[in-house]
């Protein structure tokens, strides 16, 4: 029992090792050269030879990450209030937001481009446009989906539609709000990353892009490392707030 | 947990239509003026089903007098949940009207409380918590909860005590059985001192004995706090062991097709249901159940 517990708590890290062994055992065996797939012990050297840039490329990708994550926050939960809480506006706004959606968003980079120019804008932008959607779909939902008898309990005592949404509405809507914010983080990280590669001219996106075009794949690869490590951390610090605030929804796992 | 009249009486609070309480000489006898006055009542949804003339209910007419409880029966889809929308002002009739407490009703009734089949109480909030919603939106309570918070949790807590949740006021809804979950809702209902309580279905969900042990709990809730009730509800047992009048309706269009006084003394024990004068009644009000079934088959479709 407590074997397997332990186990299952340490088993992310004994399959990335076994992974990383297999990858290198594969790359030796078959003496792949580095400039087509490099192995994982060139990949660290590359970290330790370029940890400068990377770590300062890493900070500009993950701040410019953080602005337009942030931007789809505040768009996400209003458009998401608007959305779930009339039906017009559902009506209205949701074929739309799902048509925006769709749209790829390397499409719309080169666009931003022309609008804003070469720098902060584009990543911002795209990392913006690509992450507010589940958000907003998530709240939604959330708002959408009150049981109408309790809707009825309180519409009785004479609530108002601002009533039901703060006191109900919004409550209900956190643990979709929390699921969200961690699949936005991971798509708010990819939405940067494609406006750096494309028109950046520093960060993560970049210096990967460069590392290509050199053919110094052991770098390109340690900045795609380096993205994911970023993103996966993201992804447990937001998980980590929601088993916080929102452990109600949750009772399953951590029942007392 | 006959216990006491935790809440008071139901006259004690200030309620916004509380004026019918002073008539005097209310209760007893046939009062002249009854507390709820359904006047030949029609309601269609929509204009478009107005227009066709599809009625969900039809001519409903009844009173009920000061602290009476009624019991509404009928098979599913007879238009027992629209009656407590028309009862609680949520909706209005396309025709007749509707008077309570002496007053027509033009809005949402403050002085009505529900509780229906889903216990839907919010997981994020503890069962006193629960308890208080109400009293954070219904005026004139609303205005004072944060100066009043604790008297009024002292009430609550005596309510939930009374229907036997004293101990688990501060437990999450996830941590209550079923039937537990459902003394919550009933109390939530009840918090604000209704004059009038709806139950659409209250213990549909609940095993049998769970189900006997709320019907005690409703009857002894009523003796003590007088408020009115009415019982929306598939359970002809149900009906008979608890209300003082049982309406049969019809299904779609919903009518009442029978009113049935319930003579049996109170307060009524559970054993009562196990008497020939019990078994009878219910007895009777299946067979006007069932022919409106065989009534229900002849219509062509």
């Amino acid at each position: 029992m407590k074997m397997s517990k332990s186990l299952e708590r340490w088993s992310p890290f004994i399959l990335l090792a076994i992974i990383l062994l297999l990858w290198q055992f594969v790359v030796m065996l078959f003496s792949i050269p580095d400039y087509i797939f490099p192995s994982p012990w060139q990949i660290a050297q590359q970290f330790v030879e370029f940890s400068g840039p990377l770590l300062e490329a890493a900070w500009k990708t993950f701040w410019v990450t953080m602005l337009g994550f942030a931007l789809a926050i505040v768009v996400g939960v209003l458009l998401g209030f608007l959305v779930g809480s009339s039906r017009t506006a559902y009506a209205a706004l949701y074929p739309l937001l799902v048509a925006f959606n769709a749209v790829p968003k390397a499409a719309v980079v080169p666009i931003l481009v022309v609008w804003f120019g070469i720098g902060l804008g584009p990543g911002v932008l795209t990392a913006f446009l690509i992450s507010f959607f589940p958000i907003t779909v998530n709240i939604a939902t959330g708002l959408a989906t009150l049981e109408p008898e309790l809707e009825d309990v309180l519409r009785v005592l004479g609530a108002h539609r601002w009533d039901v949404l703060v006191k109900v509405g919004l409550p209900r809507s956190m643990p979709y709000f929390y699921g969200s914010l961690k699949i936005a983080i991971t798509l708010a990280f990819v939405g940067t990353v494609l406006a750096e590669m494309t028109a950046g001219d520093s960060g993560i996106g970049y210096l990967m892009q460069t590392a290509g075009s050199q053919q110094r794949m052991p770098l390109a690869f340690a900045g795609l490392v380096t993205i994911g490590a970023m993103a996966m951390a993201m992804y447990e610090f937001f998980s980590w707030i929601e088993k916080r605030t929102t452990g109600w929804a949750h009772r399953g796992s951590n029942a007392t | 947990m006959s216990g006491g009249p935790s809440a008071g009486p139901p006259q004690a609070g200030p309620h916004p239509l509380g004026g019918s309480t002073d008539v005097p000489g209310g209760r007893g006898a046939p009062s002249p003026r009854p507390f709820v006055d359904f006047d030949k009542v029609w309601l269609a949804y929509n204009e478009d089903l107005l227009a066709q003339g599809t009625f969900a209910v039809e001519d409903i007419s009844l009173q009920l007098q000061e602290g009476e409880f009624i019991a509404i029966v009928g098979p599913s889809g007879c238009g027992k949940s629209t009656f407590m929308k028309l009862t609680t002002g949520l909706k209005m009739p396309s025709r007749g009207s509707i008077h309570i407490g002496g007053q027509p009703v033009t809005g949402p009734l403050k002085i009505s409380g529900m509780a229906f089949q889903a216990p839907s109480l919010l997981p994020w909030r503890t069962t006193i918590d629960n308890v208080l919603l109400p009293l954070e939106i219904v005026e004139p309570y609303r205005s004072n909860f944060k100066s009043k918070r604790r008297e009024y949790e002292a009430k609550a807590r005596d309510l939930l005590k009374s229907v036997g949740l004293g101990g688990y006021e501060d437990k999450f809804p996830w941590q209550l059985s079923g039937g537990m979950q459902q003394r919550a809702s009933i109390c939530r209902a009840l918090v604000h001192e209704p004059k009038m309580l709806l139950l659409d279905e209250p213990f549909g969900a609940l095993d049998a004995f769970t189900r006997e042990e709320l019907w005690c709990t409703l009857r002894d809730l009523q003796a003590a706090q007088k408020f009115n009730v009415i019982l929306v509800t598939h359970d002809l047992r149900e009906s008979v062991f608890l209300a003082d009048t049982v309406y049969v309706m019809s299904r779609s269009p919903g009518r009442i097709v029978v009113q049935r006084q319930i003579d049996l003394p109170r307060p009524r024990d559970l054993e009562i249901t196990y008497t020939p004068a019990f078994t009878d009644i219910v007895h009777e009000l299946r067979g006007h159940i069932g022919a409106i079934r065989k009534v229900g088959v002849a219509v062509p479709q």
